[in-house]
């Protein structure tokens, strides 16, 4: 076996230094009745050739993204990631490191991590951000349990605007722990609903900005209104390259700024791993979850990095820490990291406002066509359209003539009595003949 | 100290700044097309907070990472015996197949149709997972061990609250299990009863027999356990929970070292994560991302979280919604960590049935291989029976010449290697966790054990000052800990004018 060093030479000698005879007598533990007599019921080894071919396969039998006119966004956005960026990430002193526990030789990924952490807080506009989180949405049930930490209150409430995916997965983590979660209905643009549900047990207001429809919200009154009632306003967001055009959550005053980094860096690999940012006001730090990076000296002086506050960790802390969170998102992170740094500011405009005028003409379009309405008024990469048939009939067809057209909202959330809403969204990755690709497509299956 | 020199670079090693004191808001590794200007649909809500991002170009943030690549230890460069952690060879054909354009360019949202190869690939996942652990079912969407953890004792929750006893709250958790398992019961909303540590680093039937109650939701052991070492009365301590109405949840960390010998199914186990950058090789990435796919009972397989791939006719299709069905909820947003099930599956498709069962045996076989040889020269807890994966030492023949186990581990640093787990499992004072893998040499763990017995001959030796002020050779000596606690800095500023800024100046 190919990735298996030790000779049969080796075994015998190791065995003798040990004093056993065979390897099982190193098994003696195991209840004899547990220890398997044969080879579990599995194929046998392979070689790289057949395992490769094997996996090809299975590959060629999706339609990949890049083979059709590709307009699906809804949580994970498709944009192009520089070369260097693969690269990089495959070195091995980054790829195969663990985390950087013993931070005299893991310099590399702690500066890299430092880096993140302050180009998530200019991004995010927060004062703070940690080390990463598993994802979007994670990250924001994670915002949600720590804003019921630091309010001592029990009730969260989701804006109609929030990723039905992050509302449940909320919903999940936090009614483990004894806390409601109230979800308004599924709105297009209504954002300051959420103010209407304040009262004195409101932990926190959760609200998207761009939401799922794709509508730009101005969040400045809904965190007055929070801070108002003592409770914080959650922000969270699935499209990051946004905040190169529009103004992010932490600028309207955001106590927790989420969401999912996925379009920097990484590519849509089915929904995973991505990378969750997560910023905070500095005065939260102590109940923030997840790992961070922080300045300090060695012993001759020299600025270097390691991993700190680990007071709150599972760890330390065990069944009092702010968290369970041991993984982070290392190599995803990084990979956010070197993108963004080839971006900079300039980069990130650009590609943010290109994205933005896809999105026009995409919408520009889509309305020409008969019988569609575009229902997102301002929006950043991403618009909701009402189709005057079902929205997942029109995704089907449309697919077979190679447009992915987006995502039905009958699918995200098929309780929200919006069959006949389409997402989509276009990126830079959309040229001109995709879009009317897609606005003939759609005119042909509405027909 | 060697002298400094002018440049600050060490030979190979470079010193490198922050990306904030080099790069600037104009330049960029990017050519991207200029935007037409065309009016905005954004009613005003044009971002007017500063960017303040430094951009490089491609050659520049090549070598940026580059230089600070070349300060980590990896795999790659030498032993990583991290023990608990399965630092073991990441083979590259997993990369290269999660690459493949049918993988990593599908979007979770897809239409079914076009995705059926991605749902059959975690469908075969599945059966692997399944199969090596005698288990009814998967959920594969937990994103981490721990996220894995989360998903097993929600299923208990569940599984609990629809037989009526959602009263049954407290999870006994042995003093020796790792800190993810007490968070992660607290987190399911359950009170953690601990078991205190036995002299023999094993969990006895009669401490667990003496906690149960009809108010136990479950169990939560490791195994093997972070001492190294096999539970012997693992199926009875299952069959006394089961008794008592409550359900095992078996931490998977420590899987490698049984995986094709052992199936837990057999053992009891109602859940278990398995953190496939564990013992299915994907990489550790410096942090994650990780995996953790969760085995159930089929008690518990009901209550798994969606997505749940439902195959009908030849069609795959996905059911996206709890509701309606006994799915306890959802982990996290789409399938979970699909990059991770591809590397996983080409791991599994490598060894087979035959070389994951030599896995485990080539695990075992280094660890007692290490053992034998470092029992004569440290003490060693439990050293008197065969360990499983990992090695147990502690610092007590050592301590009293005044050298600790951080100071063992930094000595180390300076010889090339990463060290081994320091001070876990909390319940050896001094702990030293050692776990080889199956991916090393019989002449790396030579040469391993011949520097730590080297090391323990300069303690005899009385070369306390040796080991204060190691390491020496590292990029970075011994980095001020306290300090970062105390005054975080965990950001750069614009204006900075921390110590670090400073001197990145000079």
């Amino acid at each position: 076996m190919r990735y298996l060093p030790l000779t049969d030479a080796d075994r015998e000698q190791m065995l003798a230094v040990i004093g056993v005879k065979t390897v099982d007598d190193l098994f003696v533990d195991v209840p004899n009745a547990a220890l398997l007599k044969s080879l579990v019921d599995l194929p046998r080894a392979q070689g790289e050739l057949e395992v490769h071919r094997r996996l090809q396969r299975l590959a060629e039998k999706n339609t990949p993204a890049g083979r059709t006119a590709f307009f699906l966004g809804a949580g994970a956005y498709r944009h192009h990631v520089p070369a260097s960026v693969d690269h990089l990430i495959q070195r091995s002193e980054f790829l195969t490191a663990y985390t950087p526990y013993q931070p005299e030789i893991a310099q590399g990924t702690l500066q890299a991590l430092y880096e993140f952490q302050s180009q998530v807080a200019q991004l995010l506009d927060v004062e703070i951000a940690n080390a990463s989180m598993y994802d979007g949405s994670t990250a924001c049930a994670e915002a949600a349990m720590m804003a019921a930490r630091v309010t001592k209150r029990k009730k969260i409430v989701f804006s109609g605007g929030v990723h039905p995916h992050y509302v449940d997965t909320a919903r999940t983590a936090c009614e483990a722990q004894g806390l409601e979660i109230v979800a308004l209905p599924a709105a297009i643009d209504d954002e300051a609903a959420v103010a209407k549900e304040l009262s004195a047990d409101v932990a926190a207001v959760v609200v998207q900005s761009p939401n799922l429809f794709g509508t730009v919200t101005d969040l400045t009154q809904i965190g007055e209104a929070a801070r108002g009632a003592g409770a914080l306003m959650v922000a969270t967001f699935t499209e990051c390259v946004a905040f190169g055009l529009i103004e992010p959550a932490g600028a309207y005053g955001a106590d927790i700024v989420c969401g999912e980094g996925q379009s920097i860096g990484n590519a849509l690999n089915f929904g995973g791993p991505y990378v969750g940012l997560f910023g905070v006001r500095e005065k939260y730090i102590r109940q923030m979850p997840g790992r961070v990076a922080g300045e300090t000296i060695d012993a001759d002086g020299k600025r270097g990095f390691v991993l700190t506050l680990s007071t709150r960790e599972q760890h330390i802390r065990r069944e009092k820490a702010t968290s369970n969170i041991c993984t982070n998102s290392g190599l995803c992170q990084l990979a956010w990291t070197i993108h963004m740094t080839l971006l900079g500011e300039k980069g990130l405009r650009q590609l943010a406002t290109l994205n933005h005028e896809k999105a026009i003409e995409l919408a520009d379009a889509l309305a020409k066509v008969k019988g569609v309405e575009v229902l997102t008024e301002r929006f950043f990469n991403e618009i909701a359209v009402k189709l005057p048939k079902p929205a997942q009939e029109v995704v089907d067809t449309l697919a077979a003539r190679g447009v992915i057209a987006g995502v039905a909202m009958s699918r995200l959330n098929p309780r929200a009595g919006m069959d006949d809403v389409l997402i989509a969204c276009a990126t830079e990755m959309n040229t001109d003949e995709d879009i009317a690709a897609y606005a003939k497509a759609l005119q042909e299956a509405l027909q | 100290m060697t002298p400094p020199t002018t440049s600050g670079n060490r030979g190979l090693l470079q010193a490198e700044p922050l990306i904030f004191e080099t790069g600037h808001a104009t330049g960029a590794g990017v050519d991207l097309p200029e935007p037409k200007g065309a009016p905005t649909k954004l009613n005003g809500l044009t971002r007017k907070a500063a960017l303040d991002l430094p951009g490089l170009s491609e050659p520049e943030t090549m070598r940026h990472f580059v230089r600070l690549s070349q300060k980590n230890y990896a795999i790659d460069l030498g032993l990583f015996p991290l023990g608990s952690c399965t630092m073991k060879h990441n083979p590259r054909l997993n990369e290269r197949a999660a690459r493949f354009e049918g993988f990593a360019d599908l979007h979770p949202l897809q239409p079914v149709a076009t995705v059926q190869g991605a749902l059959e690939l975690m469908d075969e996942l599945a059966h692997w997972l399944c199969t090596l652990t005698g288990m009814p079912a998967v959920a594969l969407s937990p994103k981490a061990g721990a996220h894995g953890e989360f998903c097993g004792m929600l299923a208990i929750k569940a599984a609990l609250e629809a037989r009526g006893e959602g009263r049954r709250k407290r999870v006994l958790v042995p003093s020796s299990a790792h800190g993810t398992n007490p968070a992660t019961a607290a987190a399911a909303g359950f009170t953690v009863d601990e078991i205190p540590a036995r002299d023999d680093g094993r969990v006895h039937l009669d401490d667990v027999k003496a906690k149960l109650g009809p108010d136990v939701a479950a169990i939560m052991i490791t195994n093997p356990n972070t001492c190294g070492l096999f539970e012997p009365e693992i199926r009875r301590i299952a069959d006394a929970i089961h008794e008592a109405g409550a359900y095992f949840y078996c931490d998977g960390a420590n899987y490698n070292a049984i995986v094709g010998k052992v199936r837990p199914g057999d053992l009891g186990v109602d859940a278990m994560h398995i953190n496939l950058h564990k013992t299915f090789s994907t990489p550790h990435g410096g942090g994650g991302p990780g995996a953790g796919p969760t085995v159930l009972s089929a008690a518990l397989a009901p209550f798994a979280p969606v997505p749940h791939i439902v195959l009908r006719g030849r069609t795959r299709e996905l059911r996206e919604h709890a509701h309606g069905t006994q799915a306890f909820g959802r982990m996290c947003a789409f399938h979970g960590q699909m990059g991770m099930f591809t590397r996983a599956l080409a791991y599994m498709l490598s060894h087979g049935s035959d070389g994951l069962r030599q896995v485990a045996e080539d695990a075992v076989l280094n660890a007692n291989y290490l053992l034998a040889r470092l029992k004569p020269h440290f003490s060693a807890p439990f050293g008197e029976r065969p360990c499983m994966h990992e090695v147990l030492l502690d610092d007590s023949s050592i301590k009293p010449k005044g050298v600790e186990t951080i100071d063992m581990a930094k000595a180390l640093l300076d010889e090339g290697y990463h060290p081994f787990t320091t001070y876990f499992p909390l319940v050896v004072h001094g702990a030293m966790l050692i776990e080889p893998t199956e991916t090393e040499p019989k002449r790396e763990l030579d040469r391993f054990a011949e520097v730590m017995i080297a090391l323990a001959g300069r303690v005899n030796a009385g070369e306390v000052e040796f080991f204060k002020q190691a390491p020496k050779l590292t990029p970075m000596r011994r980095l001020d800990d306290t300090r970062a606690a105390r005054q975080p800095k965990l950001r750069w500023r614009r204006g900075d004018n921390s110590a670090g800024a400073r001197q990145a100046a000079e």
